[in-house]
């Protein structure tokens, strides 16, 4: 098994009084691709979250490829500037057109000049289908394509791992396909992943690993065909069977 | 109802898309008749109610008389290109500090925090004050610190400006910086937290997510309030009188007034107010129409 890139040790997380996330590990080896499967508020955006330091963890550690990142003396910019974060909400900034977006963070952040950035970026949107686009506002696109975009802007400084928030539920469902095919195309790459999502088929396909999520505890990790098809807890039995039931609806 | 081929029939006829259109026109010229004589009516009997009062030549000849009028028109416009540059320069300061200030309330960075303390009490008093009680302050208050003499007959202070316009201007400027920095701030936490998690999520640091995502939407957004201010500065601008501002023009209307004593040369000063705050209003107008339209 090639090493861990993100490290997951016992992380736990409240807010105010109530407890999200208790003590949580998980690793993420390089290239490859971690599910976080789990109902509504059973913790899995705030896990992405806390990876991503954008909220701070209350006990435990999170390593990137062996450094502990949640050390209060660690800077956060650096550390966030090796990962990138796709929102379910895309979160694109909509001052700013799709080339400005994707150039944001490469320009002001990783201090690339301009015009080397430029081509990383055109390059990139071009890879996600969005050439052409590139001078139209957010709100000119639909949302398919603003996630795509949001997938380029956090994927162009080649972050060490993509921690993608249920990058598909905020999609009209004709729209969840050219999203999925964006990130089966990052992992055809080997590009490691951590993925929150609600779409199990896709889970089956792209992940190495699945992992549940129940009421802030991860109740049972494993390859994806095992979780999904023959899961040993009956809280995952129970969740798997709800999930179908409303599908079949 | 309708066939399956898509032709029309039943009892209602054919050709109901031309009903339909008759019918709009109908009903909107119906409207706009109705609107002309509302407004004649309305317009008219107040005309008839002003003309015909008793007082009305009495009035007429002391605010509306056209030889005071033109006697005193140019001079006031004179002073009103001092009011205009005052009001510029004054929107310009009341711009940088109420961001400044802004920003100061909003970054909660722990060295910034007696300077937080400064900005909170600063919009809570400057706010709180009649302009016009600032600007005596100012115009009287600042002179006498400067020309304060020590024991030794020295004036340390004397280097602290003692013109009125200066001071005037400062006096607005301290002011409306108390309000726009409101406005700003406003504008600066209606942004959603998302904006803020996404620029720090692609690698920005706190200080480059505010300068490069979050003022920028913030400034867009706070255009019209903004503006609601400058015209209310452009009017104030006319306070600057009561601290011997020499040259401004409601104070040349004043001076007119005594002169004449008769009200016309204010009535000149107002028009002139008007000719700025009017297409600010209106420019206000398109705005939020094209705020609401995006």
């Amino acid at each position: 098994m090639s090493r861990p890139v993100l490290e997951i040790r016992g992380v736990t997380k409240s807010f105010g009084e109530l407890q999200v996330l208790h003590g949580i590990d998980l690793v993420v080896h390089e290239h490859e691709a971690v599910a976080l499967i789990g109902a509504s508020g059973s913790g899995k955006s705030t896990l992405l979250r806390c990876v991503d330091l954008l909220e701070e963890i209350d006990d435990g550690d999170i390593f990137l490829d062996g450094e502990v990142i949640t050390d209060p003396a660690v800077e956060p910019v650096a550390v966030r500037r090796r990962l990138g974060l796709v929102f379910q909400a895309y979160n694109l900034f909509p001052h700013l057109n799709v080339i400005d977006n994707v150039l944001l963070g490469i320009v002001q952040g990783h201090e690339v000049p301009r015009e080397r950035a430029l081509a990383v970026a055109r390059e990139l949107l071009a890879r996600f289908g969005m050439d052409g686009r590139e001078q139209d506002l957010p709100d000119r696109l639909s949302g398919g394509q603003q996630q795509r975009v949001a997938i380029a802007r956090a994927f162009a400084t080649r972050p060490r791992a993509m921690l993608l928030d249920e990058v598909t539920s905020a999609l009209d469902p004709e729209l969840v396909g050219e999203v999925l095919a964006a990130v089966r195309d990052l992992k055809a790459e080997g590009v490691t992943m951590l993925l929150a999502t609600h779409e199990m088929g896709f889970a089956r396909e792209v992940a190495d690993k699945v992992g549940f999520l129940h009421e802030g505890r991860l109740v049972e990790v494993g390859p994806p065909e095992q979780v999904l098809s023959d899961p040993a807890q009956p809280v995952t039995q129970r969740f798997l069977r709800r999930l179908l039931a409303a599908r079949r609806m | 109802m309708s066939t399956p081929d898509g032709t029309a029939s039943g009892p209602l006829g054919p050709d109901r898309r031309a009903e339909r259109a008759a019918a709009r026109r109908a009903r909107t010229l119906r409207h706009q008749g109705v609107a002309l004589v509302s407004t004649l009516v309305v317009l008219g009997g107040l005309t008839l109610l002003v003309l015909t009062s008793p007082g009305w030549e009495v009035f007429k000849g002391s605010f509306f008389d056209a030889e005071v009028f033109s006697d005193s028109f140019p001079d006031i416009l004179r002073a009103f290109w001092l009011d205009v540059r005052v009001f510029l320069i004054v929107e310009l300061v009341v711009l940088v500090v109420g961001l400044v200030v802004a920003l100061l309330r909003t970054i909660d960075a722990p060295a910034l925090f007696p300077l937080r303390i400064v900005a909170i009490v600063y919009t809570d008093v400057f706010r709180g004050i009649p302009t016009i009680l600032l600007v005596y302050m100012v115009g009287f208050g600042v002179p006498a610190i400067a020309l304060g003499e020590a024991a030794d007959g020295s004036r340390p202070l004397d280097w602290l400006p003692t013109e009125p316009v200066v001071l005037g201007g400062f006096a607005l400027a301290l002011s409306y910086s108390a309000y726009v920095a409101e406005v700003y701030r406003a504008g600066i936490n209606s942004i959603h937290r998302g904006q803020r998690d996404a620029a720090l999520a692609v690698g920005l640091t706190e200080g480059q997510a505010l300068r490069h995502v979050i003022v920028p939407q913030a400034v867009r957004r706070i255009g019209p309030p903004l503006l609601n201010d400058f015209i209310a500065l452009q009017k104030d601008v006319a306070l600057i009188a009561i601290i011997g501002v020499t040259g401004e023009a409601f104070r040349q209307a004043q001076i007119e007034t005594a002169a004449t004593f008769n009200y016309t040369p204010l009535v000149a000063a107002a028009m002139l107010y008007l000719c700025i705050t009017i297409p600010l209003a209106r420019l206000l107008d398109h705005w939020e129409l094209g705020g609401r339209a995006r």
